[in-house]
Order: C-alpha cells, then sequence, then structure tokens
C-alpha cells in the first residue's frame, strides 16, 4: 500500500527518508489502521505527545510502512479520561505500546482487550503521568511492590515457573512466567519494564544537538541505529542537509554495529546449545572487532560516533587499509565457523525445528528485523527504502521461511557476510571532503529518522520547540514488536530450549521499557 | 569434526598471545591477573546484576569472558545465584521499577560481600540521573565497595574496579 492509497492528505516532512504526517479525526484513524492492515502493511510504532500548551491537545501518532514511506497519522484525542480508537485488535503489536502510552500519558485506547498497566509497576502513583508537560519528572516517589495478574493456566499437572526480573545470567531484568506441564511450556507471559528509567521524559528539554547521545544510550547494542535515526531526525527539522562523506561514514559504523552483534550472538547461540568452542571462537573475534572499533574509531561500542549533522570520527587512508584487512581476516574465519556449524549435528538437532514462528503468524503479528526475515518477512529498510548511501550499495536482502531457531542463525550468518562485503564497497567508496555540518537548531517542528538497525527497524520521532530544545522525543526499538512473538515461538517447546530460542531473537528489554 | 579440530588449533591461546605485544591491556592484565592470585588464592564469585542499565556494560562484562581476558580462565566466576556470590557487579542506575529486587539481591548474597558499580549509571545515575523512574546511582539503593566510571567501562578497567573491591576489603 502506498501512502496516497489511505486518501489522507499527507504533509510529506523533510530529509534522507521518504516519510510524511497527517492529521487526522477519529474515524480517519480507524480508516488508517484498517486500510494498512487490510493491505498487509506493518504497525511501526504507536506513541503520543502533550500538546495542550500550543492549543493542540493531547495527541496519538501511529506510524505505518508503506511502501513508499513511513506514513504518519496524528490524531487529537478527546474525551475525559482521553481515549482514541483501539488499534491492537487489527495489529496485536500495539497492544504493549497502547499499555503503555495510557501509564506514560494517561491516555486510554478504547476498545482494547488488554489495559492492564505496562510499564508502571507501583514505581509511582496512578495519577502521576509523567510524560504530561506539567508533570515534574524529577519527583520522586516510594516504591511499592505491586501485584500484577497474570493469566493463569489450570488442568492436571499444569504448574508455574516464574523467572526474573533478576535472570540467571548477564542479562538484562524482566519477568517470565511459564506455564508448564512436565517439561513442555504451555504458555509463556511476559512482564517487562523493570527498566523503564523515564528517557522519553529525560528527553524533555535537552538541546536538539545534544540529546543524540540519549537517543544512543536507549539500547547499547544498537547505539548507532538510534544516534543515526535520531539524528535524522534532527535533520529533518532543522533542513540539515548532511555532507556525503558523513553518510558513508554512518553506515560503515551502522554495519560495524551489525557485525558485532552478530558475532556476539552466533557465539552465545553455540554455547546455549552446549557448543562453548562456538562462544570462544565468535568471542575471540567480536573481541576483535570492538578493539578494532576503539582503536580506530574511537570507541568500543561505537557510541556518540554518529552526531546531528554528520558523524564525528574521519578515518584516513591508513586506517580504512587497516579495517579493511580486519574484514578479510573476519570473513576467513567466519567461514570456517559456519561450515563447522552446519555439520555439527548435535548443535543442528538443537537448532532445526526449534521456536518456530510460521510466516502467516509472524505476518499477523508484525514480526519484524531480522527474525521477521527468518519467517518469511521480507523487510530491509536498507533496501525497501534505501537512503544514501545505501541507494549505491545494492543491498542484498537475506530470507528464510523456516522461522526456527536454525533460520535465525542462518540469517545472522548471511547478513554478517553481506555487511562484510558493505564494509568493502563503503572503504573503496567513501567520499572525501566534510564529515559535519553544524545544525541550524532554532528550528520548530516534527521530525523522524528510520533505520534498519541490526535487530530491525528503529524509529526516532521527534519534536523540537523552536529555541534549539527537545519538545518530546519517542525512541522505538522492534524489540516491541517481536517479544510478544517470543511468547508464541516457545509454546510446544520444552524449557531448557527457552534460553537457546530467546538468544536467537536477543530482544532489548532496555530498548522497549525506556 | 576436523574442522573444528583445525580451527581450534589455528586460533590458538589468544589470552597469552595478544595481538600487540605493547597493547597496554596486556601488560595490565598479566599484573591483573597475579594481584588476583595473590589477594584470593582462591575463586571470586560474582553474581552480575543489571539494575537499568542501556545493556552496554553487560556487552562488555561478557567481554570479560572471551579468551582474551579469560576472567573464569583466572579464578573469576559469574554465578547464577546471589546466594552463590561473594561480589554483586551491578550495572545501570537503579531503575525505580527494579528497587526492590535490587535490594533483595543484596540481602541474599552472604556476609562479608562486596558490591562493585559499573558505568558512569552506576556511579552517578550518568545520563538518565534522577527522577519519577530512576533512583540514580547504585550506592542510593544498596552500600557501594568499588565505583568504576565509564560508559561503558572497556573490559580491563571492569576487572581493575572488580580486583580493587577485593584489596579493600582484605584486612
Amino acid at each position: 500500500m502506498r501512502m496516497a492509497d489511505a486518501g489522507l492528505d499527507y504533509r510529506p516532512l523533510a530529509g534522507a527518508l521518504p516519510a510524511a504526517v497527517c492529521v487526522v479525526d477519529e474515524a480517519q484513524w480507524s480508516a488508517a489502521a484498517e486500510g494498512f492492515a487490510i493491505a498487509g502493511a506493518r504497525l511501526v510504532a504507536l506513541w503520543g505527545s502533550d500538546r495542550r500548551d500550543l492549543g493542540e491537545g493531547l495527541v496519538v501518532f501511529a506510524a505505518y510502512a508503506a511502501v513508499d514511506g513511513l506514513a504518519c497519522v496524528r490524531l487529537r484525542v478527546a474525551g475525559d479520561p482521553p481515549s482514541y480508537p483501539d488499534v491492537s485488535s487489527r495489529f496485536p503489536a500495539a497492544s504493549r505500546m497502547q499499555r503503555a502510552l495510557a501509564d506514560l500519558l494517561g491516555i486510554r485506547a478504547l476498545g482494547a482487550e488488554d489495559e492492564r498497566p505496562w510499564l508502571r509497576h507501583g514505581a509511582w502513583p496512578d495519577e502521576f503521568l509523567p510524560l504530561r508537560r506539567d508533570a515534574d519528572g524529577t519527583r520522586r516517589f516510594d516504591v511499592e511492590q505491586e501485584r500484577y495478574e497474570f493469566v493463569t493456566v489450570a488442568g492436571d499437572g499444569v504448574h508455574e515457573i516464574p523467572v526474573g526480573p533478576i535472570h540467571a545470567g548477564i542479562i538484562e531484568p524482566g519477568h517470565f512466567r511459564f506455564s508448564i506441564v512436565g517439561e513442555k511450556v504451555l504458555r509463556l507471559e511476559q512482564r517487562l519494564g523493570y527498566v523503564h528509567k523515564g528517557i522519553d521524559k529525560r528527553f524533555e528539554g535537552m538541546a536538539i544537538g545534544d540529546a543524540h547521545r540519549l537517543a544512543g544510550r536507549v539500547s547499547g547494542d544498537s547505539t548507532v541505529a538510534f544516534a543515526w535515526a535520531y539524528a535524522m531526525a534532527a535533520e529533518s527539522i532543522t533542513g540539515c542537509e548532511i555532507p556525503p562523506r558523513a553518510a558513508w561514514l554512518r553506515a560503515l559504523l551502522l554495519e560495524r554495529e551489525r557485525v558485532a552483534n552478530h558475532l556476539g550472538d552466533l557465539g552465545a547461540l553455540g554455547n546455549d546449545a552446549a557448543l562453548a568452542f562456538g562462544l570462544a571462537q565468535f568471542s575471540r573475534l567480536r573481541e576483535q572487532w570492538l578493539r578494532a572499533n576503539g582503536e580506530i574509531l574511537g570507541h568500543r561500542l561505537l557510541m556518540d560516533r554518529v552526531v546531528p549533522g554528520g558523524v564525528a570520527v574521519d578515518p584516513d587512508g591508513g586506517a580504512l587499509d587497516r579495517l579493511r584487512r580486519q574484514y578479510d581476516d573476519i570473513e576467513a574465519e567466519v567461514r570456517t565457523l559456519r561450515a563447522i556449524y552446519d555439520e555439527h549435528a548435535g548443535l543442528q538437532d538443537r537448532f532445526q525445528t526449534t521456536g518456530v514462528v510460521k510466516p502467516e503468524l509472524a505476518a499477523q503479528l508484525g514480526l519484524t528485523g531480522l527474525a521477521g526475515r527468518a519467517s518469511g518477512q521480507a523487510g530491509d529498510l536498507r533496501v525497501d527504502l534505501p537512503c544514501p548511501p545505501y541507494d549505491r550499495l545494492a543491498v542484498k536482502r537475506a530470507g528464510d521461511t523456516r522461522g526456527d531457531v536454525a533460520a535465525r542463525v542462518a540469517l545472522r550468518f548471511d547478513e554478517m557476510l553481506e555487511s562484510l562485503r558493505l564494509l568493502r564497497e563503503i572503504t573503496k567508496q567513501l567520499p572525501a571532503g566534510d564529515t559535519r555540518r553544524s545544525l541550524q537548531s532554532a528550528a520548530e517542528g516534527f521530525g523522524v529518522g528510520w533505520v534498519e538497525g541490526w535487530r530491525g527497524d528503529v524509529l526516532v520521532a521527534l519534536e523540537a520547540d523552536g529555541s534549539g530544545l527537545v519538545r518530546r522525543c519517542h525512541c522505538h526499538d522492534p524489540s516491541w514488536q517481536n517479544w510478544p512473538v517470543l511468547e508464541h515461538a516457545v509454546i510446544g517447546n520444552i524449557v531448557p530450549d527457552f534460553p537457546l530460542i530467546n538468544k536467537s531473537f536477543n530482544l532489548s528489554y532496555s530498548g522497549q521499557d525506556l | 569434526m576436523l574442522l573444528l579440530a583445525r580451527q581450534i588449533l589455528k586460533a590458538g591461546v589468544c589470552t597469552e598471545k595478544a595481538p600487540e605485544p605493547n597493547d597496554a591491556w596486556h601488560v595490565g592484565g598479566e599484573r591483573v591477573q597475579g594481584e588476583i592470585l595473590r589477594l584470593l588464592g582462591r575463586a571470586l564469585t560474582i553474581r552480575q546484576v543489571d539494575a537499568g542499565s542501556c545493556n552496554g556494560c553487560e556487552l562488555e562484562i561478557h567481554a570479560l569472558n572471551n579468551p582474551y581476558y579469560n576472567l573464569e580462565g583466572r579464578g573469576v566466576r559469574f554465578v547464577a545465584s546471589p546466594r552463590h556470590a561473594d561480589m554483586l557487579l551491578v550495572t545501570g542506575p537503579v531503575a525505580a521499577n527494579m528497587k526492590i529486587a535490587v535490594q533483595r539481591a543484596y540481602e541474599a548474597t552472604p556476609d562479608p560481600k562486596l558490591v562493585v558499580a559499573v558505568g558512569d549509571c552506576g556511579c552517578s545515575g550518568g545520563i538518565f540521573g534522577e527522577g519519577y523512574a530512576s533512583c540514580g546511582r547504585v550506592s542510593n539503593v544498596i552500600p557501594v565497595d568499588v565505583a568504576v566510571p565509564g560508559c561503558p567501562p572497556p573490559p580491563l578497567e571492569i576487572l581493575r574496579g572488580i580486583l580493587s573491591a577485593v584489596a579493600v576489603k582484605r584486612p
């Protein structure tokens, strides 16, 4: 579905990304949801904003992935308590976003099936709505333990295993409630929000030119993706066109981030299937990769390298040569390790047919990013809506339809090898010139940034207040869409396979808890 | 299987062969290893607790177990329960939603216990600061022995922090 097909009067947004926004009424809001759902388009994100001080009331935004760009619809909500028509019946992925919106802004989705709190756990009172403009984000409250109504499964021999929030490993916190019979999982219910630290509120009043640092800490493993998306949004608002060299260097950073994460995950996946050799080998390669990041690009995880207006790195010819040599070394090792993984019967036995998400289910639930591509969902922004320099790189789309752990492993190998090809191409074609332009930061308005990170597409929606400050910034991680699908992926599997299935998705807690 | 064996042989033992001999880490790393042996002469067990980090610190803590740092080979081990731990390694500002869990993990850790706060957020609340959803630095919630700055601190600095905490508590 193209944006124009919805019959709405979109206002195009400037910038590297085809995107547009349209103010709608309730009927159009619901019609847009229905139209995009019928056309098989994805809901990318749903969030809200308090614009009462501007006389525009409380508003809710939904962003859909149209074929020709990002379509944002904006609705002024009415009533007391303020509410808007539910979209989770069309897009199941919207459910948790709507619950978060109710927690933070006090806006209800009318007709939603699940209205339990999501991010509010009892650490602040119900009537405190942090994202209201008049709420003081620095207020502190006494933390109370709140009871949460998990869905219970009854029956002969059914029992529950509660896990978390602190997990038995070096992992982010969250709670998993398994209902099992024997060792088979009947149902998994997640409860997240434990690492909610008020990022959206924290953005309010930050300088437009500085807030990329916070965006780059929404999810540490996707710092380049978020910083780029933030910068894209800021550049859209301020009409800043970044120098070509900066765009190419951003792609270099993003592909390096992708490779680093895939190296880490492939090792961990081997380890979770009892092949410690895999962890030793891949973590060795990852360390070499991160050291090169630190030595040549100034930060092991590449934080704060992408800045509004360009990049904060400018590798010279010698540095690029070093990187190029590393691509060859790493690729040779990765190919060897792939052959070992592929022919290792014990490993494949654990990977194959484990944690299956069939393409139909993936489409229905809106599974996105890497996990989506392993379940027959084609989306990859680098291919579908290539912004510079991806328009010159002809990215090869990876895909699989098996939807099991093995498919998600194969996707990582395929995408890593493609990233190594892209990285070589980037070092070859990298244009000379400036790496950063200054931002006309006093601009006012709304902008979006949308970037294909290693996990999937990340979205940043930014409102600037006209005095150089952030009015509202919402960062959306693809984990919002993919966490609920994990609940389905584990059904019928045995409990000991959960860590493996979970790792094969490797979703962000911090990125969705915000 | 042949491929696997060949890869192991080819990769060799990188713990003793850092890629660049003048690498500051390598020198430090060797010294740290000696220190741990001298101070502990036994295993140190760590329970890692993410109290609200962006996950950046966890990535670097993970790196401590790679063959370059080989933490486990040096007698330091991550365990699954605070009840088995000598030390809590805590990252992030303490999210308000995690406050009770962090306190319980601390209470569950047997005495004498050590707490190392990792990263700028653990030290000061970092970029997230304090607010309705963030209790800020780790020491606002539980007693902390050593705080390691950095965003995130590289693995060797985290290792130094772990060692510093051990050294502080020894009579």
